[in-house]
């Protein structure tokens, strides 16, 4: 094969009256899209360009202006430029397209479809800078009758916490970031199924800890070093299928916190093999209970599939103290396109499910939901919690606090940004110490945004709009939506 | 059309208030009439009511059943239903007065009844149990028919009017009661529908309130899993049924349901039960304004939301309590009082029958110092 | 003070270089002017080893050698205790740039004078370099070496 008919994605534009020649560029683009030559010319490559505009940012002079390359297929309702191009892609490779970050298709967002109560005239409004406004929140079980034992349950001071994300996939700088982040605001990260590494055990209280079908670092040091313990079944970017770091990836320090070769691929089957049922993962559940003596709640995470309900309610009858559920627009590092764009459902709809069944079944005290995969904001946030969730995860969102640009090329582990690569000079590029406070930020701006909400809808304690749906219109909803989500519409 | 209450939820503002004899001695309901008619103006003749406890001794061990109807077809029907569940041993009209003020009044029944042993046996349900799921079962399932109140020794009087007007109606100035509670009403848009008026009730419990609880719909959800139907769309039903809930079904003293409602902020909890009331019964904090008069045989209780975003007043003279939206409604009626003062937010006012440890008799004890505070 | 470097978050992109000719010669911060119209020239080094990089900045030390051996007394000391050229002073003989332990010190371009790092003096606020560094690698710390 000779001819690639794949042109670029983007054109690099440069304003030669800005640029200084400087070099930035082309020692910040790891793709080498920049080229200066010894007389002083800069050349452009712009098809290795992934469009994560990292010289764009850096640039003293704002000299880049990164666009879409300009090349029109003739207009096409149906085949649209990026079919064409995936075509190109595998009639040239043979392979399953790769890619990474979460779902992009224009599938409907339910979140841009909800509208957010407030009070006025009847009920007043509440100012959270004068009148306490509490969003302390507990995930576990929480059956226990006056009098009872408790059961071991997390406490957020903020009902956001950080997804899985596993050292590998990220880089150790991003999982120190959200470790700090988390401590600093009383909520937890999660280790995602790549061991735990030495540098983060002192955030032990803030963290969750992931068991997922490969097993990566599990052991009874590496149980005990968490709050809570997460079992993975499947994620939201790609539910059925297992995960595949790239043995590029797997760096000797990677391959340590694995414990696994260095060099090597880290393959997670697709399902658990010692789970084949809902009893397998109740036996799995009370195992991991006792071997951290009962002290730390179990979180069981599952993607958003067609029968959640079913399987949400099955996960709590066998012992899981927190579900996790994971919507269709959940990110990943690596995922077949095919698979990512195509499978699970709306995150909203999921919960607004899970939660009234689970209701229905009188099951719900003995269990918190949280909702993740495509929480974009506060907004998002305080509808979620409206329709049912006790609290949410956040991947896309954290990564973007701390630079990402979702150019989806995670799996190539070239990220410029520093986050999605092992690489140790491109993981220089995220300092921790400025991603910890960006990723503060983000919880802070998100806390002061839901609080004021909260507010506005005469609300002072996050309780009482948890599962507070009378808080949520359906705007542009047909029927039987609205009666999924269990809301009515804006006006009715 | 406009739709009914129970059809959508309607917002309201309101007056309300209690005057209780705390050595059980009767008193006619010319004194409550004469102090909820001082707040005339916090209503605006859309609803009106009254609870009144102790006023039939006589049938002391009955449920007395009071119904509205929308027609006599509805009342042939709901007595079917009743009779197939109740032993009844009397039934007959509800005394009115006719009088200009009061229009559109349905039919009005009260019925003297008692469970039937086989339908308890075949329910497998405690006596209370049961009553209250018929109830609910009137309200929500048989149209043109509903349940005013279902106590023993008690009766709910509301209707659509001023409360002074419905006391009129009723002529609740016939009646002797050593506890009154009342209500006037100020919906935002409603027809006027006599079963949306207040006070509210299920079994001995009444309900009276002023506010617009913002987690209703967070409250109702978790009352829905345990089986309460919620059929007004009320703040007031919902307030009512947590009560039940908290105090019958989970055995919650009234210190530590008033820890569940009007819950204490996390940063002044100063027990470890506090915390776990608050975890556990986290649905049911009651959220936003509201001043509420919870009413049983024993005695009553009255509370704000824990900001305390709605008025209320307490003062007692001698044997008497009285509770009230304003001083005005309290002086009216008992213009020299021993003690007159305004609880904090989420602070109760527990007013007891010299003879009763609580307000249900089965709670935990732990209520003696009601006794002072009242 | 001095500007500190740490070479663990140092990407080695050389922003702090363009700005820091930008902060001087008059150009007063603007990139573009400076490097267009002028001939702008970085105070501090960057220097880049075995994919490791790190700045070469003055220590304002303590006791400074450049001060000691300037000619003209055109190296000076101000009361914060920031060690600068008086340009006006300089003959250019270069035995600054001799002395200087740390070999930050370099001739002009025209070779007329020397120039070194000046915290930026001259512009109000964080040298250039620390406030423009995009990965937090350089920071103003308040201790100084000895040389």
């Amino acid at each position: 094969m000779t001819l690639s008919m794949l042109t670029p994605a983007f054109t690099v534009g440069r304003n030669e009256e800005r640029c200084i020649r400087c070099g930035v560029c082309v020692n910040q683009c790891i793709n080498e899209v920049h080229h200066l030559d010894e007389d002083g010319f800069m050349w452009v490559t712009d098809k290795n360009c992934v469009g994560c505009h990292r010289c764009a940012v850096l640039c003293p002079t704002q000299a880049l202006a990164i666009t879409e390359f300009p090349l029109a297929f003739r207009p096409n309702n149906y085949w649209s430029s990026a079919s064409l191009r995936e075509i190109y892609a595998q009639a040239e490779t043979g392979g399953v397209l790769l890619t990474g970050m979460g779902n992009p298709r224009p599938y409907r967002s339910y979140f841009d479809h909800l509208l957010l109560n407030a009070s006025q005239v009847t009920n007043p409004s509440i100012d959270p800078l004068r009148e306490p406004m509490e969003l302390t929140t507990y995930l576990g079980n929480q059956a226990a009758m006056l009098g009872e034992r408790e059961k071991p349950l997390l406490k957020l001071e903020v009902p956001v916490m950080f997804s899985a994300m596993s050292y590998g996939a990220v880089s150790l700088n991003v999982q120190k970031s959200l470790a700090r982040a988390a401590r600093e605001m009383a909520t937890f990260w999660n280790t995602g199924e790549g061991g735990l590494h030495s540098d983060l055990k002192e955030y032990a209280d803030s963290t969750i800890v992931q068991v997922a079908s490969g097993r990566f670092g599990v052991t009874p040091d590496y149980l005990n070093n968490a709050a809570a313990v997460e079992i993975k079944i499947g994620q939201g970017a790609k539910p059925g299928i297992g995960g595949h770091l790239p043995a590029e990836k797997v760096s000797a320090d990677v391959a340590k916190t694995r414990m696994i070769p260095a060099w090597s691929d880290a393959i997670s089957p697709a399902p658990h093999h010692d789970i084949y049922s809902i009893e397998d993962l109740a036996q799995l559940i009370e195992t991991l209970k006792v071997a951290t003596n009962y002290q730390k709640p179990v979180s069981v995470k599952v993607a958003a599939v067609h029968n959640i309900s079913a399987i949400a309610s099955g996960m709590v009858r066998a012992g899981a103290d927190i579900v996790a559920i994971d919507g269709f627009r959940g990110a990943t590092g690596a995922a077949p396109m095919r698979i990512r764009d195509n499978i699970g459902i709306p995150i909203e709809m999921a919960i607004a499910q899970v939660d009234q069944r689970l209701r229905d079944e009188g099951i719900r005290q003995s269990v918190s939901l949280v909702a993740a995969g495509g929480i974009r904001n506060s907004a998002d946030v305080v509808k979620i919690l409206a329709l049912g969730a006790d609290a949410v995860y956040i991947g896309t969102a954290a990564l973007i606090a701390l630079g990402c640009h979702l150019c989806q090329t995670c799996f190539t582990g070239r990220c410029n940004w520093g986050i999605a690569t092992t690489d140790r000079q491109l993981s220089k590029r995220l300092n921790p110490e400025i991603g910890a406070i960006r990723a503060i930020n983000l919880l802070k701006a998100w806390e002061h945004e839901i609080k004021e909400m909260m507010g506005g809808m005469g609300i002072n304690a996050v309780d009482s709009l948890r599962g507070n749906r009378l808080m949520l219109k359906g705007i542009g909803l047909e029927q039987h939506e609205l009666e999924l989500l269990g809301v009515t519409a804006a006006g009715d | 059309m406009l739709k009914l209450e129970g059809d959508i939820r309607i917002p309201s503002g309101c007056a309300i208030a209690a005057v209780m004899n705390r050595s059980a001695e009767r008193f006619d309901g010319h004194t409550i009439i004469a102090s909820i008619a001082t707040m005339h103006k916090r209503s605006n003749g859309l609803g009106g009511g009254f609870a009144a406890y102790g006023i039939y001794p006589e049938y002391r061990d009955y449920y007395a059943l009071h119904v509205f109807y929308d027609d006599d077809g509805a009342r042939q029907m709901c007595e079917r239903y009743l009779q197939h569940h109740f032993r009844i041993k009397d039934r007959e009209p509800v005394p009115v007065r006719r009088t200009r003020k009061i229009t559109d009044a349905p039919l009005i029944w009260r019925y003297f009844a008692v469970p039937r042993e086989d339908r308890l046996y075949r329910e497998q349900l405690g006596e209370e149990d049961f009553v209250a799921r018929v109830m609910m079962t009137i309200n929500s399932d048989l149209r043109g028919a509903f349940v005013a109140s279902s106590g023993k020794d008690m009766a709910a009087f509301k209707g659509v009017g001023y409360p002074e007007d419905i006391g009129e109606f009723f002529r609740l100035e016939e009646y002797q009661a050593y506890l009154w509670t009342a209500h006037g009403r100020f919906p935002t848009n409603t027809p006027g529908w006599w079963g949306g008026a207040h006070p509210f009730t299920l079994l001995n419990w009444s309900v009276v309130h002023n506010g617009e609880i913002s987690s209703y719909s967070t409250n109702r959800r978790y009352l829905e899993m345990y089986g309460y139907k919620i059929s007004l769309q009320t703040d007031t039903e919902v307030i009512a049924y947590a009560f039940d809930f908290l105090m019958r079904q989970q055995g919650l003293s009234l210190e530590d349901t008033i820890d569940v409602i009007a819950a204490p902020f996390w940063s002044n909890l100063e027990q470890e039960k506090q915390a776990h009331l608050r975890r556990k019964y986290a649905g049911l904090l009651l959220n936003g304004p509201f001043s509420i008069i919870v009413a049983t045989n024993n005695g009553l209780m009255a509370v704000n939301d824990r900001i305390k975003l709605r008025p209320l007043v307490a003062a007692t003279r001698d044997e008497f309590l009285y509770v009230a939206s304003e001083e005005s409604a309290i002086r009216a009626v008992a213009p020299v009082l021993d003690r007159v003062w305004s609880p904090g937010g989420g602070e109760p006012i527990i007013g007891l029958l010299y003879n009763k440890k609580g307000l249900l008799e089965a709670s935990p004890v732990g209520l003696q110092t009601d006794a002072q505070s009242a | 003070m001095k500007v500190q470097n740490n070479s663990e978050y140092c990407l080695g992109c050389g922003l702090c270089q363009v700005y820091c000719a930008a902060a001087h010669d008059g150009y007063n911060g603007n990139v573009i002017k400076a490097f267009k119209k002028g001939t702008p020239q970085a105070r501090a080094g960057l220097i880049k080893k075995n994919h490791e990089s790190w700045i070469n900045t003055c220590r304002h030390c303590q006791d400074a050698p450049c001060i000691n051996a300037c000619i003209t007394g055109a190296l000076q000391k101000d009361e914060k205790g920031t060690v600068f050229i008086d340009s006006q002073r300089c003959v250019g003989c270069f035995t600054c740039v001799m002395v200087c332990p740390f070999g930050h010190i370099q001739p002009s371009r025209d070779s007329s004078r020397a120039i070194k790092c000046d915290l930026c003096r001259g512009l109000s606020g964080t040298p250039a370099c620390v406030a423009f560094c995009p990965n937090g690698a350089l920071r103003l710390a308040e201790e100084v070496d000895r040389p």
